[in-house]
C-alpha cells in the first residue's frame, strides 16, 4: 500500500457539447427569445403555458399551435436568494432564483433575479427581462441575462448654490465670538437678555440697542445622545445639548466634550472650550465644544 | 398480488468522506452480509440503482456486477434513480411468479464530484439546465414557495441529527447552528450532507419468505406517481405525486408506527408528512433520515431498508418508506410493510 492516497483528477466532458434539436415548440420559443420576445403556448383548455412544452402536463394532450406573446414584465411569485455564486450560475453577483408568471401567463418560468439585495425581493415583485444585445442572442434560455426589477422610485439629486451673509445681528454675535466673547441682547421692555445677539425682541418687538458681554459658562438645560455621526462630530455617540448661559435667558445648542455621554445630565455646569485665538475667525467653530466644570449641579 | 417481503437488509456504515474504495469493494460487504443472513447465493432476480454521473463514468454499474458474481449468468437489470425503484422493479419481477427471491442494491460516492452541479444534469436540457440551477437553489425555491418557519425546519435538523448519531451507520453531526444560509431561506444545516455508502436488500415471495426469515416486512402497499417537471408548472407548496402515491400504497388505511421519509432537505420532511396524511404518534425517521447519512441513489433504498428492518426486529407492526426522485419531490415512491 502506498503511504499516501493516491488520487487522479477525472472530468467528464462533452467537447463542444451535445447538440440537442428543439422541436417546432421550444424551436419557436427560443427563436422568438432572439428576436426580444417571450411567447407561451395555448393549450385546448385556454392556459397559455411558459415556457412553452409540447404537451400540456395535467392532462398530457398536446398544446394548440397557437403561440402567444407575453410579459415582458412579469410578477415574483417566490424566490431563493444566492449569495455566493457559483460557478454554473448565470450571475456572478449576489441574487435571487425566481419563479416570474409572465403577464399573460398561466405558468410560471424559472429564472434569475438581478436584485440589489435580498430585502429588495418580495412576493408580487414586477419584474422586466433584461436582454443580452442583440447581436449576442442565439435562441437559448441565457438570452435573458436575469430580470430586473420594474422601476417604481428614482433618485433626484439636487444642489444649489448660494452666498450667504449672517446678516447685522449675527455678524456682530460672530465679532463678539472671534473676540472670545459671546454677545447678547437686552430688551429693556421685556427684561430679557437674547443670546445670540440681536436686534429685535422676538417676544414684543421692540428694538434692541443693549448689548451684554455673557460669561462662557452655563448649565445644561436638557441634551440627546446622538448615534448617527455628523460631519461635525465623527465619533459615535456624542451629545449635543442646550446650555442656558449665565445671564442669559435663552439656551444655545451646542455640542459636549471632555464627558462621557452617559455623564452628561441636565443641571450639569459646563463651561466652552475654546480654540487657540491665533486660530479664530468668525465663526462658532471657535466653540470647541463644552465641557464640565465640576461645580454642584444647578436646580432647574 | 403475490405476497412479497423485505427478508434481509445491510448497509455500509456511511462516511462523509472517500475512503478509497471502488464501487464494487464499496457493495461487496453488505451483498456478503445479506447473502449470510438469508443463506442464499444465488436470487431470482438482481436489480441496482446507482447513477454514472456520480462516478463520472459510463456504465459503471456494470463493473459494480464484480461485487456479486454474476457467473454463471445472472438475471439482472439497473435503473439509472435511487434504488428504491430497483426494489420496485424487483417487486414486480417476482409478480411473474417464476422467480421466488430477488437481490437489490444501491451504491454511491458523491464525495467524488460536486453534487448540487451533477444534480443540475437531472434537468431540462432546454429551459432549466442551462441557467445553472443546482439542487440546493430549487430545493431552497420549494423551501420558499412552501414558507416553512425557521424554528421548525431547526427542529427537524436538531431531530435528525440526534437519532442519527444514535444510528451506527449515519454520520456524526453536531446539533445545528449557525446564522448563514447556503441559498436563502435553506441554511447549510437544511441540506442532506455529502455521503459515501451502500445498501443491499432481500425480497422473498410467499413461503420462501416465511422459510428465511422470522418475521418478513411483507410489502402490503407499493406505488409510485410522478409529477410535471418543470417547476413554475407546479405547486411547489405540496407534493401531489407523493399524496397519490400514498393513497395508493393504502397508507391511510391502518396505523403507521414508523415513517421513514426521503427528506434531503428540511422542509421536504413537512411537505412529506402532509402528503403522507402522517398521524402525529408516527415516529418520523428514527434512524436519523435523509439529513443525517445521504449516500445518493442508497439513500431511498435505506428508507425501505430501515422501515423493514422495524419489522424484521419486532420493534413496529406497520411501517412506511418514502422515496423520492426528481428536482423538488417531482417523483415519489411509497411502500407499506407489515409484520
Amino acid at each position: 500500500m502506498p503511504s499516501e492516497p493516491l488520487v487522479a483528477e477525472h472530468a467528464l466532458e462533452f467537447p463542444g457539447g451535445y447538440t440537442r434539436t428543439t422541436g417546432p415548440v421550444i424551436g419557436r420559443f427560443l427563436t422568438e427569445l432572439r428576436d426580444g420576445r417571450v411567447v407561451g403556448v395555448r393549450t385546448a383548455e385556454g392556459r397559455v403555458l411558459v415556457p412553452p412544452l409540447e404537451y400540456e402536463p395535467e392532462t398530457g394532450e398536446p398544446v394548440t399551435g397557437d403561440f402567444v406573446e407575453v410579459g415582458p414584465a412579469g410578477t415574483v411569485m417566490s424566490w431563493a436568494w444566492v449569495d455566493a455564486p457559483r460557478k454554473g450560475h448565470p450571475l456572478d453577483r449576489p441574487f435571487a432564483w425566481a419563479l416570474i408568471k409572465l403577464d399573460g401567463a398561466d405558468t410560471a418560468l424559472v429564472h434569475a433575479v438581478g436584485a440589489d439585495g435580498a430585502k429588495a425581493m418580495h412576493p408580487g415583485l414586477r419584474v422586466r427581462p433584461r436582454w443580452k444585445p442583440e447581436a449576442d442572442r442565439i435562441g437559448h434560455i441565457t438570452d435573458i441575462s436575469c430580470f430586473v426589477p420594474e422601476v417604481t422610485a428614482m433618485v433626484a439629486p439636487i444642489r444649489m448654490e448660494y452666498r450667504v451673509r449672517p446678516g447685522r445681528s449675527l455678524a456682530r454675535f460672530l465679532e463678539g465670538v472671534r473676540d472670545g466673547v459671546f454677545l447678547g441682547g437686552r430688551c429693556t421692555r421685556c427684561v430679557k437678555v437674547y443670546m445670540p445677539f440681536r436686534t429685535s425682541c422676538p417676544e414684543c418687538g421692540s428694538a434692541i440697542s443693549e448689548e451684554v458681554e455673557l460669561p462662557d459658562t452655563g448649565t445644561v438645560t436638557t441634551f440627546a445622545i446622538n448615534n448617527l455621526p455628523d460631519p461635525r462630530a465623527p465619533e459615535v455617540p456624542f451629545v449635543s445639548a442646550y446650555i442656558l448661559l449665565d445671564g442669559a435667558d435663552v439656551p444655545m445648542i451646542a455640542l459636549m466634550g471632555d464627558v462621557p455621554a452617559h455623564e452628561v445630565r441636565q443641571g450639569m455646569r459646563v463651561r466652552a472650550v475654546w480654540a487657540p485665538p491665533e486660530e479664530r475667525t468668525m465663526s462658532m467653530a471657535n466653540i470647541r465644544w463644552f465641557a464640565p466644570t465640576g461645580e454642584p449641579d444647578v436646580e432647574l | 398480488m403475490r405476497e412479497v417481503a423485505v427478508i434481509a437488509f445491510a448497509q455500509t456504515q456511511h462516511t462523509d468522506h472517500d475512503e478509497g474504495l471502488t464501487d464494487f469493494e464499496l457493495i461487496h460487504p453488505v451483498i456478503q452480509e445479506v447473502k449470510e443472513r438469508t443463506g442464499l447465493s444465488r436470487f431470482g432476480f438482481t436489480c441496482s440503482g446507482s447513477c454514472d454521473y456520480l462516478a463520472g463514468a459510463p456504465f459503471s454499474f456494470v463493473s459494480a456486477l464484480d461485487s456479486i458474481g454474476a457467473w454463471p449468468p445472472i438475471s439482472e437489470s439497473h435503473v439509472e434513480m435511487d434504488a428504491a425503484w430497483a426494489l420496485y422493479e424487483a417487486w414486480v419481477r417476482l409478480q411473474h411468479g417464476d422467480v421466488d427471491s430477488a437481490l437489490v442494491y444501491g451504491f454511491g460516492k458523491s464525495s467524488m464530484g460536486d453534487l448540487r452541479e451533477i444534480m443540475t444534469l437531472q434537468l431540462d436540457p432546454y429551459y432549466l439546465a442551462p441557467l445553472g440551477l443546482d439542487q440546493v437553489s430549487f430545493a431552497a425555491l420549494q423551501a420558499s414557495a412552501y414558507g416553512a418557519g425557521r424554528a421548525e425546519l431547526d427542529e427537524i435538523v436538531r431531530r435528525s441529527r440526534a437519532d442519527g448519531r444514535n444510528n451506527p451507520h449515519a454520520l456524526d453531526l453536531g446539533d445545528p447552528a449557525g446564522e448563514e444560509f447556503e441559498v436563502a431561506p435553506l441554511r447549510p444545516y437544511d441540506v442532506a450532507p455529502i455521503t459515501d455508502g451502500a445498501a443491499a436488500i432481500v425480497l422473498a415471495a410467499g413461503d420462501l419468505a416465511r422459510e428465511l426469515a422470522e418475521r418478513p416486512a411483507w410489502i402490503t402497499g407499493i406505488a409510485h406517481r410522478i409529477e410535471p417537471h418543470y417547476l413554475g408548472m407546479r405547486d411547489l407548496t405540496r407534493s401531489p405525486s407523493a399524496e397519490a402515491a400514498g393513497r395508493a400504497a393504502g397508507v391511510g388505511k391502518g396505523p403507521v408506527d414508523v415513517a421513514e421519509l426521503h427528506a434531503q432537505f428540511s422542509h421536504e420532511e413537512l411537505i412529506l408528512r402532509q402528503a403522507l396524511e402522517l398521524p402525529a404518534e408516527t415516529v418520523v425517521n428514527p434512524s436519523g433520515g435523509a439529513l443525517a447519512a445521504n449516500p445518493v441513489m442508497a439513500t431511498g433504498l435505506i428508507r425501505i431498508g430501515e422501515a423493514a428492518s422495524r419489522i424484521l426486529d419486532g420493534g413496529a407492526g406497520r411501517t412506511v418508506a418514502h422515496a423520492t426522485s426528481g428536482p423538488c419531490l417531482q417523483h415519489n415512491l411509497v411502500t407499506v410493510l407489515e409484520a
